[in-house]
């Protein structure tokens, strides 16, 4: 609710963000230097990614089990989007800031880096002290800062790198990993597994209710550097934890690939709240340069009454592909979905989620908000599958396209497989246009285009917005602005 | 010498190929009412789009000063800032907007331009709940999306209250007395004779001279193919009314 009468007051910020030239704000190259394994993707790059990292046996060998069934997969092409052929030989698969050993505190992080965050506002020291978010800030690869450690762990919670986890807690990482996306499970997941250069873990433990929202802040920052997170997020029997991923990357002209892997895994009684606000460089105007963003997010509720809720907010990438999705295996667990995907210019989205109904009394709401713009792109695709085993499974889906302007294009497609003929499945879908008309009765009150399809978008994603942590909320308020500037007028 | 708010002279515009407005003069002094009759297309929404700065229309020839500045050089939201309003005949649904975030926008962006400071939330509400008690309007409409799902009647009422709200130096009615039963009209008369001040003006258009007999005008014209063709006092619209528009169309072909 405070998120919510937040934004009604927040249209002060949407002025400031709309009066100023704000164009790709982040677009900036940091200079800290790089370590850059040479293109191309083999059995030895594989080696010597894990020999970087200081990987035990087990871990090389399920990236290379991985890496051999990548080699006869096909890249997929089902998804309504377009892009030239990508040359998997020709991408570097491993960087990482060379002074980046082992910070302990802030001070020990590299001042460049630091100052990095700041440009991105995003000042560490400052956040520990307002804002109460854990960051385990992952620049490339490695993840160079951690805060909140103390706390955490004084309550059970492990919160820190995939590389770290790897070595420091090989039991539950073993236990987990590739649970819910199987390394062979698609293309790009396949790739991820062969190659995943670090990303965050986190566990926690039984009947713990961690107090902060966990944040890591993502950054592309190497020129031509494919970029493999792999997260991993378990609550144990009655935990609950609320995780947030946000992107911002330099701007840049090459296409970049982007082939994230995330896992939930929700015992008994346990809640997981992931957020993202995606922003990744879009590209230009014309479509030149801008992230491929191929992800693979999906949580499992494994056990009775456990609770998985995505909410995304995508505004960046050239090319989105994306379908946070839950499998709803403990009797009475629930899974939600809460998106708002952006396109402008040439930008083109593929996504949705997949809710799979395999328990009894599960339950699964999908509300999804399109924005088009410019000779964008943008597609809703979603799967409710109801198997036999899930009496009395509900489904409730939303899904609105917005579109601005007459060239570009929303689609929806939506898919229904239900098994069980106890099972109540319902499929809502609107599409609605800011025209002339509507624009031209806001500026007959003073109100300027730009401010105008500001606080109308804003009026439109509040569902989902609302389901972010504030901080967020409002952030991505400010990129749903800066994302549609000139997109009419 | 008092200064006109608004001062119209052979006003020509067009859409595509085809001439709508043909040399309209019109002049409005602070504290006026100027009714703008006339029959269905003869232009009354055209000439309200054009004053407020509706892109679709092209302007051809002659000009326009609203409080001594060149109003056809200014873009449509600094026109508003300007202090010029129009009740719009058909009124949008904005989904997801509320009206009070909307006026709320609306009204901070004419503070900024006055160079006043924006409202709190606390001052804005307690402005939306007096204002609103002007045109009898619920103060639970202020939480709905703007229009959206409100009735004809409702949405005119809306138009009176953004009016009341946003306080401009002119207000153009368009056709804000078609589709309102005679309550509802004289909700909206009473609201907008409250409104009536020395120094602000009104513009209202009208096909019918029923919204006269609440809001009386000083002068009456009539607009017919895109020319103010006969100017007069209220009993033009008496008459109007008696007799069709029939006998003035048939003067202003023998003039043309
Ligand atoms: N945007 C437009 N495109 C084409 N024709 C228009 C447009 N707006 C108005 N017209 C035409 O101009 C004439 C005057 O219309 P309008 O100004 O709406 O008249 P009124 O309000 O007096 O009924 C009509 O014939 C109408 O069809
Ligand atoms: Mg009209």
């Amino acid at each position: 609710m405070r998120a919510v009468n937040e934004y009604n007051e927040h249209v002060d910020i949407l002025e400031h963000i709309t009066s100023e030239d704000y164009q790709y704000k982040y677009g900036f190259e940091s200079q800290i230097e790089e370590e850059v394994v040479p293109p191309g993707l083999d059995e030895s790059i594989i080696r010597t990614i894990s020999a970087k990292k200081g990987e035990p046996e087990w871990m090389l060998q399920w990236r290379l089990d991985a890496f051999r069934a990548w080699q006869y997969m096909k890249e997929p092409h089902w998804a309504n989007v377009r892009y030239e052929p990508i040359d998997y030989q020709a991408i570097s698969y491993y960087a990482a800031p060379k002074r980046a050993a082992q910070p302990r505190s802030l001070e020990e992080v590299d001042p460049e880096l630091r100052r990095t965050f700041e440009k991105l506002g995003i000042p560490l020291h400052e956040q520990e002290i307002l804002a109460g978010v854990a960051v385990d800030a992952v620049l490339d690869s490695v993840s160079v800062a951690t805060t909140f450690r103390e706390k955490l762990q004084s309550l059970g919670i492990i919160f820190c790198s995939m590389s770290e986890a790897i070595r420091e807690y090989p039991d539950l990482v073993r236990r987990y990993l590739g649970t819910v996306v199987p390394p062979n499970d698609n293309f790009f997941a396949a790739l991820n597994s062969a190659v995943f250069s670090d990303g965050s873990f986190c566990y926690v433990p039984p009947g713990v209710r961690c107090p902060i929202e966990l944040s890591t802040y993502f950054r592309i920052n190497a020129r031509n550097t494919g970029q493999f997170e792999r997260t991993l997020i378990i609550a144990d029997e009655g935990a609950y934890v609320s995780y947030l991923e946000g992107c911002t990357a330099p701007m840049r002209d090459e296409n970049q690939l982007h082939a994230a892997v995330v896992e939930l895994i929700a015992l008994k009684d346990a809640e997981i709240k992931y957020s993202t606000v995606q922003n990744w460089y879009p590209g230009d105007k014309e479509g030149r340069g801008g992230i491929y963003n191929f992800v693979t997010k999906r949580g499992i509720c494994l056990g009775e009454n456990s609770k998985i809720s995505w909410t995304q907010v995508e505004t960046g990438s050239a090319i989105t592909w994306k379908y946070p999705s839950v499998i709803l295996k403990g009797d009475n667990s629930v899974g939600e979905f809460y998106s708002v995907a952006v396109t402008n210019h040439r930008q083109q989205a593929d996504t949705g989620t997949k809710m799979t109904h395999v328990g009894r009394n599960t339950r699964s709401r999908i509300v999804s908000k399109g924005i088009s713009a410019g000779y964008s792109q943008n597609s809703y695709r979603g799967l409710v599958r109801v198997n036999p085993s899930a009496e009395n499974a509900r489904n409730f889906s939303q899904c609105d396209s917005l579109l601005i302007g007459d060239q570009c294009g929303a689609h929806t497609f939506p898919y229904i497989e239900v098994n069980n003929p106890t099972a109540i499945v319902e499929h809502e879908a609107t599409t609605s246009k800011i025209g002339e008309d509507i624009l031209f009765y806001c500026n007959q009150r003073g109100i300027d285009t730009e401010t105008a399809v500001a606080l109308i978008i804003n009026g439109y994603a509040r569902e989902v917005l609302s389901k972010l942590p504030m901080e967020f909320a409002v952030e991505a308020q400010k990129l749903l602005a800066i994302s549609l500037e000139g997109s009419v007028g | 010498m008092i200064q006109p708010i608004l001062e119209i002279r052979n006003l020509h515009a067009r859409v595509g190929e085809r001439e709508i407005l043909r040399g309209v003069d019109l002049t409005v002094y602070p504290g006026q009412v100027h009714a703008i009759m006339g029959p269905n297309g003869s232009g009354k929404s055209t000439l309200a789009a054009v004053l407020a700065g509706r892109e679709d229309y092209q302007v051809t020839e002659g000009e326009v000063l609203f409080d001594g500045k060149n109003l056809l050089e200014l873009s449509p939201e600094d026109r508003a800032r300007e202090g010029l309003f129009l009740a719009f005949q058909y009124p949008v649904e904005i989904p997801g907007v509320s009206t009070a975030t909307f006026l709320k926008t609306a009204l901070n962006e004419l503070r900024k331009h006055r160079g006043q400071s924006p409202l709190d939330a606390m001052e804005f509400m307690e402005l939306m709940r007096e204002r609103a008690a002007l045109v009898n309007i619920d103060p639970a409409f202020f939480s709905r999306s703007l229009n959206e799902g409100f009735s004809g009647g409702e949405k005119k009422r809306n138009e009176i209250f953004q009016l009341a709200m946003l306080e401009p130096r002119l207000a153009i009615l368009d056709e804000t007395d078609s589709g309102l039963d005679i309550d509802a009209l004289r909700i909206v008369a009473d609201g907008v004779n409250a409104l009536r001040t020395p120094d602000r003006a009104f513009v209202v258009i009208t096909h019918y001279q029923r919204l006269l007999n609440y809001i009386v005008p000083d002068i009456v014209h009539v607009l017919y193919r895109g020319r103010i063709i006969k100017s007069g006092t209220k009993e033009l619209a008496l008459e109007l009314e008696a007799k069709g528009y029939d006998w003035i169309k048939d003067e202003a072909e023998v003039e043309a």
